[in-house]
Order: structure tokens, then C-alpha cells, then sequence
């Protein structure tokens, strides 16, 4: 029988237990189904497939995409391809580790509640704030999150964002918000990035947070400089959506003020793995930390004195507050979390600030290179990081066509989400790309018309 | 003999790299060419130094100090703690599968968007639902997923003023806090004396402000709802919908199903029911299924199927919009879909049998030691009380932290709330009766150990990495990072 293997029993022991129970068949354990809802007849799936079959078939469907590692790739816009040390996927991949549930027993879960002790305290040190939480689902659910908790802290129900934060952030953003009621306002951009002109026009009396992306959507750095105080003179909380792998080298939102951080994590160590799953971080000011959706571990000590970790503060959880607890959130991105924490202990400071600048620097020729031709414009000027959005002369879809014959996949489509930059494309480039690799991005597009 | 572990940070020495990055193969620009010193970070950056040897025997050390199902029994009520295949970590790691990027043309992604149909079109056949939601990445994700199809489906209907959601004081913590983030009052029932949803309660709580009631089942007790067909038409005629909450689908794949017994909405799990690891808790995947006259309110995207080209659909105009940046957690999907297809029609039911075969000979040996509060057959978990043994002065808490030092994973204990001293066992179609034979023996010796010297039970357990943990303290000094003496 398919499958027979992942079970146990054997015909034998089945008899043995049904007479145990007192019973003749497994059918009577299920007479409390009422006969008008009991299932008639077996379920019309495909047939069953042994192991191999399996791997076979999924090989076949695996094998009809093609992959950012058969293929160059210059996509961005949220998930990224960055280098990803061999170590991860032997530490990810301990059983003891991924077959375990949340660490509910602390006392035989101090290794996933350790390695999140430690990944809270490197999401501190990266972002510059003060807490951090066990992670949450990915960065755009982690920002409508923030939203919701700034909106409890300020008591107040509007959100404002720019319209430079990735739109699949606030196209999530909508739909959270939306449902529970909270107004969302969009600031408008200048020039690629938050018009600050006309944002403090913006903010209402119930306005409970501004919402930056850091680079934004388009990979270029907003201006922070005086954003949080404008906030705080609003009574609203700054919150910022920050790609973790800028941060070894930009301001951190701890640096200029911001209240909340949520941002995705993918970056750090997971792969792009078609958008999921991705890992949402979160990171607080102290105050605020009763406040924060999800798990927290913390540390205390066993009876013998020992330093041991915990799930802490669950009294703001769902299992505990149930209707009053901060967030719904249950199953979070442990796996995930635990990968970016590899990432960061194996990198390290400088290999961190080392992949953060091969990024600037390979970006910034990329730019170059593809300037230099006629006809291929940055959309706007300003300061970038591993992204940058560029006006080219034809169809995005064409041009990718004809990179995608080269084995290349091209950058991502800016017209579809804002209408006014038809025409342009956001391309990344990260430390994972070579002058090769770019070199031959600009062969393909020389002489385009 | 135990010992904390050092963290990270007390073992970094500065210089030490466990990385290797390529030089710089383009011209380099000085920094503050490319980033002005006004927008550069001025903190040092604090993270470790570690070599690479010394990253994987960290985590290696910190793995021994963590116990998972590949470790042994994990009866852990409600969360489905089955076998994990091996076979789907290796489907989802397929190159063409995990180097994926989500904004490909897609033309380059027909194998993933095959995968997505092929998977709505098994979990279409085992829940009875008409369409299916891949985009949820959690349970309680997806109970907000369907809390906000239910909310678009009244307001589209101009009843937006259905502000309530019931839910029976059975629940997962899950339902009334989603209810709370969907904007939804929340209005709890009591259970029965049979363990099920007190129906003359329900129908004092239904009205005209219903938009819906969430409802596990079998439920949290184990139990199926037997009145599951009167409650529906109660909840239907009142103008609500029927909401699943599918944590507990493993009881009855192949013997009923959520869909024809009225539900409208239902969330899976897919990292319980369908063999996904769970994680150290997460990811998982809460995908939603939906009877149509809901369908058009799904998230975007869904996949379709036209001719023998795969496409993803945003133009859904009465779609409740995305919850996710992209479309879930595609590498559970892929493990889940890897399970049912090696399963198949017969496999599943198997599973559902034996979870059920498995959780009555439990509670049939256990119920002659601990107090059974609902003596029927139950489906795949059942609670037992340990209220007897709490009077002599040792409770579910202590009983759970003893099972640690049998090398068991303890039940969920104190869950169901309407249980006193609960522990809510399910173990899963995938354990034999050895193991169950071998818990079952455990917890009966911890109960005669009661008996005689409770003390010894609440100081327990003395064979775990670290010993009883102080979660008071964890509180009142509250520490969740590491900072620098």
C-alpha cells in the first residue's frame, strides 16, 4: 500500500489494538460521524507513487522552470540572490532542528530557543534598536504587523505610507488594514523617493505611523535625516522597512530614530525559493517591546542556576490573551530565522560589510555600463544600493525575452505597479553577479532599439 | 553535569571569519563616492567572530539540546507531529524549485505554477472545497486569510454590519485573536456536557450581526460534532458562514470531509496534516479552501489553467487583495504536494485510520490512570485530566516535564481551557505500538510515582540539558538579548 512505509502498524498489532479498544473494525471508532457526512467511495487523487516516482515526477516539474542558477540573474524587488555559505543548509538541515515544534518544553528546546536569543540580539545589533522578536511570516505581513502595533501604542487609526515603499508591501498593507478598519494614506514621491516637500501635509490628526522602506522600492536611499522627528511631532511612530543586507554599511533605523524596523530577511542565508518562505524580523524600541506581535525568547535560569532560554511575555500571545492578544500569530519562520542567525555567525561583521559593499560597488558598474549606452537612463538620480531603476529604450518584456535567449533573467517590469515609470526596469545586482556575468548583460542589450 | 552553552558572543574572537567572498572583480570607487558618509552607518557593527568550524559545532551542540520527531515521540495535542518524509526535503531543495525567483516571466515557471494547480486540485479532493488559497504561510494566517473572504463576501453583499464571530470556548487561541484582527467582536460559547458545541447556545448567540462561526473539528477534545449538520443550517440560516479550522484534519481524510458538511471556509495545515516539518515552529503553510460563492474573494493570486499553460491570476476585482509579498510558502507547498502524491487516496485514509486506531488505544490504556472527562471513541488526539494527581500534588505541568526524563516529548497540556489540569495527546499514525505502549507505561508510573512522593515528580526532570526553567524570572528580568558586560 502506498505510502505504507511513513506507518508503523502492522496488520497484526491493528487487530490486537481494535480488540484492546473493545471494537471490530476502525469504521466503528468513526461512528460519530453522522452516516449524511461519512465520505462514500475513495477520493479521486492520482494514483500513488513510490519514492522514486515521486522524485522522478518532481524533477520533471522542477526541470519546466528555469532557475536563477542556470541562468544569470538581475531580479530583485523584495527577494534576492545573495551568496549563501555552504554551512547553512547542514545547520538548517539537523533534524533536531527542523522536525521539532515551537519550544513550547524549554527544557528540551534549548537549542532552538538559544539559537533565537542569539538571532533577536543580531537583529539588534543590525538595525540599531533595542528588541527584537523570534520572527514573523515575511516582510510585508512583518510591516502591516508594525502598522497595527503602532496603531495600539498611539491609540490611533490611520496609516501613512510612501508611496516608494515596495508595492508589494503595500498591497498587503491594504488588505490587513482594510479589514480591521485602519485608514491607509499614500505619501507621493519626488524624483524616486518620498516627496518630503508635501509629507508633513500628510499626516492627519489620527495618524499613527509613517511607513519608509530603506533603500526603497527602487533601491535608492531615502533621506532620514529629520524623518522620526517629523513623526514624533505628529504623535506618530516612525516605521521602517530596512533590507538587512544594506544595513552593515547604511545608517541603521536606530541611528535616525525609528521606532519600528520590519523588514525581510531572506537576504540573510535563505533562498529565493519562488517567494517563499521568506522570514519576517521585527525590531522594537524598549518601550514598545509589550507591545511586539509574536514569539520572544528570553533567558532565565534552571533550578540549579544555570542559564537556560524561554518563550517570555506570552501573556501577549494568542494562546494565553486569546481576543486580546497582540497578534494571531502562531506558527512564525523558526527555520528561516535560524538560517539568517547561521548566516550572520558565520559572516560576521566584516564579511557582512565585505558582501554589503560588493553589492555598491558590482550595482554602481552595473549602472555604469548600462548607462553608457543610448537610449538606457536612470529613472531618477539619487544614491543606490543594489538596485536602480532604468529607463530603456523598448519593451521590458522584449528586452527581457531577448535576455532570457541568453540565458539571462532581466529586470523586473517597473510599469505594472507605477504606471508613470512604463518603460522602465529595476535591476539588482548582488555580490553573487560578476564583471562577466555584467559584462555580458550589456553585450546582449548594445544596440537595442 | 549540565551546563549552560556558551552563546555566540562569548565565544567570537575578533578576527576570526567563517566566510569566503570573492574579490572585487569591477573597478572600485572609493565608498564615499557611492555612499555619502551622512547616510553611513556610524555603530560598529557588533555581530560575532567565529571561524567556520566553530559555527557548525555551535549549532551542532545547540541541535543536541533540542528534541524534534526525529528524536522520538511527540504527542502533542493539536500539532500533528508526524513522521516528516525524507524524501520531500529533497523534492524542495531541487534546484529548479529552490533558485526560483517569484517576478520570473512566466514562461520559466511552468513547473512551479503545475505544482501550485496540482496541489489545489488534491486538497480540492480531500477537504470537498471548491477552490484553494496556497498563499496563506501559517494556520493562524490562514484563519485570517478566511476571516477576511468571509468579511469581503457580507460586505459585498451589503450585510458589512456582521460584526460577530462565535467561537466555541473549545478554540484554538488562534480563532479569537484572528476574529480581534479581522476587526471582528468575538462572541464564545460554552461547550456541552458531551464535549461538543452547546447547540441551544449557539443559537441564542447567532443573529443577524453573525458573520460567521469557527469551528474545529473533531474538535480540541478530540470529539467529533455530531450535530456538525445542525449547526451548519443553524449558522447558514442565520446568514453566516461556516468556518473549519483544520488543525485537526488528519482525523478524517478519506472519512468525511470539511465540504460536505457545510463549511464554507476552511484553513489546512499543511506542516501537520501533510507531513511538512514544523520548523522549531515555523515555516508552515495555512493554505484556504472555499465553496465558490466565496471564491471570488480569495487573495490574489490564484493559478489557473488554460489550454496547457499555467498562469497566475491578478485580476480578481472582488479578491480581498494579497497577504503575502509573494505567494506563500512555496517550499512547504512543494513537501506537502511531494506527500500526497505518494499517499494518494488509499495512503491518506490509512493515516487518518491509524491516527485514530492509535489515539483510542491510547486513551483505552490511559483512562484507567487519569480521568477521562468525554468516555466515547475519540478521533486522532483525546485529553485526559490530571486533576487526580494535581490533588496529591503534582499536575499536567509537572506530569510533562517527568515524561521529558522517559525521553517522550509531553502531550499539550493545560489546552483545552474547559479541561482542568488537561493533557491533550495525539500521536499520530506514524508511531507504533511499542511506543505507545512505552509512553502509556511511563505515564503510569509517573502517576503511581505521584502517589507515593509528588515532590519528586515536581522537581523533575533531571535528565534534560538544563533542568526545571524559571519562566517567572524570564518575565519580571526581562532579557532577550545579548548585550556586552
Amino acid at each position: 500500500m502506498a505510502g505504507r512505509h511513513y506507518l508503523t502498524l502492522t496488520e497484526e498489532e491493528r487487530r490486537e489494538m481494535l480488540m484492546a479498544i473493545g471494537v471490530d473494525s476502525v469504521e466503528d471508532l468513526f461512528d460519530d460521524v453522522p452516516q449524511e457526512v461519512r465520505f462514500q467511495g475513495d477520493m479521486q487523487l492520482p494514483p500513488s507513487l513510490a519514492e522514486g516516482e515521486a522524485y522522478k515526477h518532481l524533477s520533471s516539474l522542477a526541470g519546466q522552470n528555469k532557475n536563477a542558477r542556470e541562468c544569470v540573474s538581475f531580479l530583485g524587488g523584495g527577494v534576492y540572490d545573495h551568496f549563501i555559505p555552504s554551512v547553512i543548509k547542514h545547520i538548517t538541515g539537523r533534524s533536531e532542528f527542523y522536525t521539532s515544534y515551537t519550544p513550547y518544553q524549554p527544557e528540551v528546546s534549548q537549542g532552538v530557543l538559544q539559537a533565537i536569543f542569539e538571532f533577536q540580539t543580531m537583529i539588534c545589533q543590525l538595525t540599531g534598536m533595542d528588541v527584537s522578536n523570534a520572527s514573523l511570516y515575511d516582510g510585508a505581513t512583518a510591516l502591516a504587523e508594525g502598522a497595527i502595533m503602532a496603531c495600539g501604542a498611539t491609540r490611533r487609526s490611520r496609516v501613512l505610507v510612501s508611496a516608494s515603499v515596495s508595492p508589494f508591501y503595500r498591497e498587503v498593507l491594504k488588505t490587513y488594514l482594510n479589514s480591521r478598519g485602519i485608514a491607509l494614506d499614500v505619501a507621493p514621491m519626488q524624483e524616486g523617493k518620498t516627496d518630503r516637500e508635501s509629507l508633513e501635509g500628510f499626516f492627519q490628526k489620527d495618524t499613527a505611523a509613517l511607513i519608509l522602506q530603506q533603500p526603497n522600492f527602487f533601491g535608492m536611499l531615502e533621506d532620514m535625516d529629520g524623518v522620526a522627528d517629523l513623526a514624533h511631532s505628529r504623535g506618530a511612530l516612525l516605521v521602517v522597512a530596512a533590507d538587512p543586507l544594506s544595513l552593515p554599511l547604511v545608517k541603521t533605523p536606530g541611528e535616525y530614530g525609528a521606532d519600528i524596523v520590519a523588514g525581510d530577511g531572506q537576504a540573510l542565508g535563505n533562498p529565493v525559493s519562488f517567494g517563499g518562505p521568506l522570514l519576517g524580523f521585527f525590531a522594537a524600541r524598549q518601550k514598545l517591546v509589550r507591545r511586539m506581535p509574536g514569539r520572544i525568547a528570553g533567558e532565565t535560569v534552571d533550578r540549579e542556576g544555570n542559564r537556560g532560554f524561554v518563550l517570555t511575555l506570552q501573556t501577549r500571545e494568542q494562546h494565553i490573551r486569546r481576543e486580546r492578544a497582540t497578534s494571531n500569530i502562531c506558527s512564525n519562520q523558526a527555520l528561516n530565522a535560524l538560517a539568517a542567525a547561521a548566516y550572520m555567525a558565520a559572516m560576521g561583521p566584516a564579511g557582512m560589510q565585505e558582501a554589503a559593499g560588493l553589492c555598491l560597488q558590482k550595482a554602481a558598474y552595473a549602472r555604469e555600463q548600462l548607462t553608457s549606452m543610448a537610449g538606457f537612463d536612470l529613472a531618477f538620480p539619487g544614491t543606490y544600493f543594489k538596485e536602480f531603476p532604468l529607463k530603456v529604450p523598448g519593451e521590458p518584456k522584449l528586452i527581457n525575452e531577448k535576455l532570457l535567449a541568453h540565458n539571462i533573467l532581466g529586470g523586473l517590469d517597473l510599469g505594472a505597479y507605477y504606471p508613470e515609470l512604463k518603460g522602465a526596469m529595476l535591476f539588482c545586482v548582488t555580490e553573487n553577479r560578476t564583471r562577466e556575468e555584467i559584462d555580458t548583460l550589456v553585450r546582449v542589450l548594445e544596440g537595442w532599439k | 553535569m549540565r551546563e549552560a552553552k556558551a552563546l555566540l558572543f562569548e565565544i567570537s574572537k575578533k578576527g576570526r571569519r567563517g566566510y569566503s567572498l570573492p574579490a572585487c572583480d569591477v573597478p572600485e570607487k572609493p565608498l564615499g563616492d557611492l555612499l555619502p558618509s551622512q547616510m553611513r552607518r556610524e555603530e560598529p557593527l557588533e555581530l560575532p567572530e567565529l571561524s567556520e568550524v566553530e559555527v557548525i559545532r555551535h549549532y551542532t551542540a545547540l541541535s543536541r539540546r533540542n528534541f524534534g520527531v526525529d528524536t522520538g515521540f511527540y504527542p502533542l495535542g493539536s500539532c500533528t507531529m508526524k513522521y516528516n518524509p525524507k524524501i520531500n526535503e529533497e523534492t524542495a531543495s531541487l534546484p529548479g524549485f529552490a533558485f526560483l525567483h517569484p517576478l520570473q516571466d512566466e514562461s520559466t515557471l511552468q513547473g512551479a505554477l503545475a505544482l501550485c494547480y496540482y496541489a489545489e486540485e488534491g486538497l480540492k479532493e480531500v477537504t470537498g472545497m471548491d477552490r484553494i488559497s496556497l498563499q496563506p504561510v501559517a494556520g493562524a494566517h490562514g484563519e485570517l486569510t478566511g476571516l477576511m473572504v468571509i468579511q469581503a463576501y457580507h460586505r459585498s453583499r451589503g450585510e458589512g454590519e456582521r460584526n460577530k464571530v462565535i467561537v466555541p470556548d473549545s478554540a484554538h487561541g488562534t480563532n479569537p485573536a484572528t476574529a480581534t484582527m479581522a476587526g471582528y467582536e468575538v462572541v464564545q460559547i460554552p461547550s456541552d456536557e458531551r464535549g461538543l458545541v452547546d447547540v441551544e447556545a449557539l443559537k441564542v448567540a447567532l443573529g443577524p450581526d453573525t458573520a460567521a462561526l469557527m469551528l474545529t473539528n473533531p474538535n480540541t477534545l478530540g470529539l467529533f460534532e455530531e450535530d456538525i449538520l445542525e449547526i451548519a443550517r443553524l449558522v447558514h440560516e442565520a446568514g453566516g458562514l461556516l468556518y473549519y479550522d483544520g488543525a485537526n484534519l488528519n482525523a478524517i481524510m478519506g472519512f468525511a470531509r470539511p465540504g460536505d458538511m457545510g463549511f464554507d471556509v476552511v484553513h489546512l495545515n499543511l506542516h501537520k496534516t501533510f507531513a511538512t516539518p514544523h520548523g522549531g515552529g515555523g515555516p508552515g503553510s495555512g493554505a484556504v479552501g472555499v465553496k465558490d460563492r466565496v471564491a471570488p474573494f480569495l487573495p490574489v493570486p490564484t493559478v489557473e489553467k488554460e489550454g496547457d499553460r499555467f498562469y497566475m491570476d491578478f485580476d480578481r476585482p472582488r479578491s480581498i487583495g494579497k497577504v503575502h509579498s509573494f505567494y506563500g510558502n512555496f517550499g512547504v507547498v512543494i513537501k506537502a504536494y511531494t506527500y500526497l502524491r505518494m499517499m494518494g487516496a488509499e495512503g491518506l485514509k490509512q493515516a487518518s485510520a491509524d491516527a485514530v486506531l492509535n489515539a483510542n488505544y491510547l486513551m483505552h490504556r490511559l483512562k484507567k490512570t487519569y480521568h477521562l472527562g468525554h468516555d466515547r471513541h475519540c478521533k486522532h488526539e483525546f485529553v485526559l485530566s490530571a486533576r487526580a494527581q494535581a490533588k496529591q500534588g503534582a499536575g499536567a505541568g509537572d506530569i510533562a516535564k517527568s515524561l521529558l526524563d522517559y525521553g517522550y516529548h509531553p502531550p499539550t497540556v493545560y489546552f483545552p481551557l474547559i479541561v482542568e489540569e488537561a493533557l491533550m495527546v495525539e500521536p499520530t499514525e506514524t508511531e507504533g505500538k511499542e511506543t505507545l505502549d512505552g509512553f502509556a507505561d511511563a505515564l503510569e508510573k509517573i502517576a503511581a510515582v505521584i502517589e507515593e512522593d509528588p515532590e519528586k515528580i515536581r522537581m523533575s526532570p533531571y535528565r534534560t540539558p538544563v533542568g526545571r526553567l524559571d519562566e517567572v524570572k524570564a518575565v519580571k528580568d526581562l532579557k532577550i538579548r545579548w548585550k556586552a558586560k
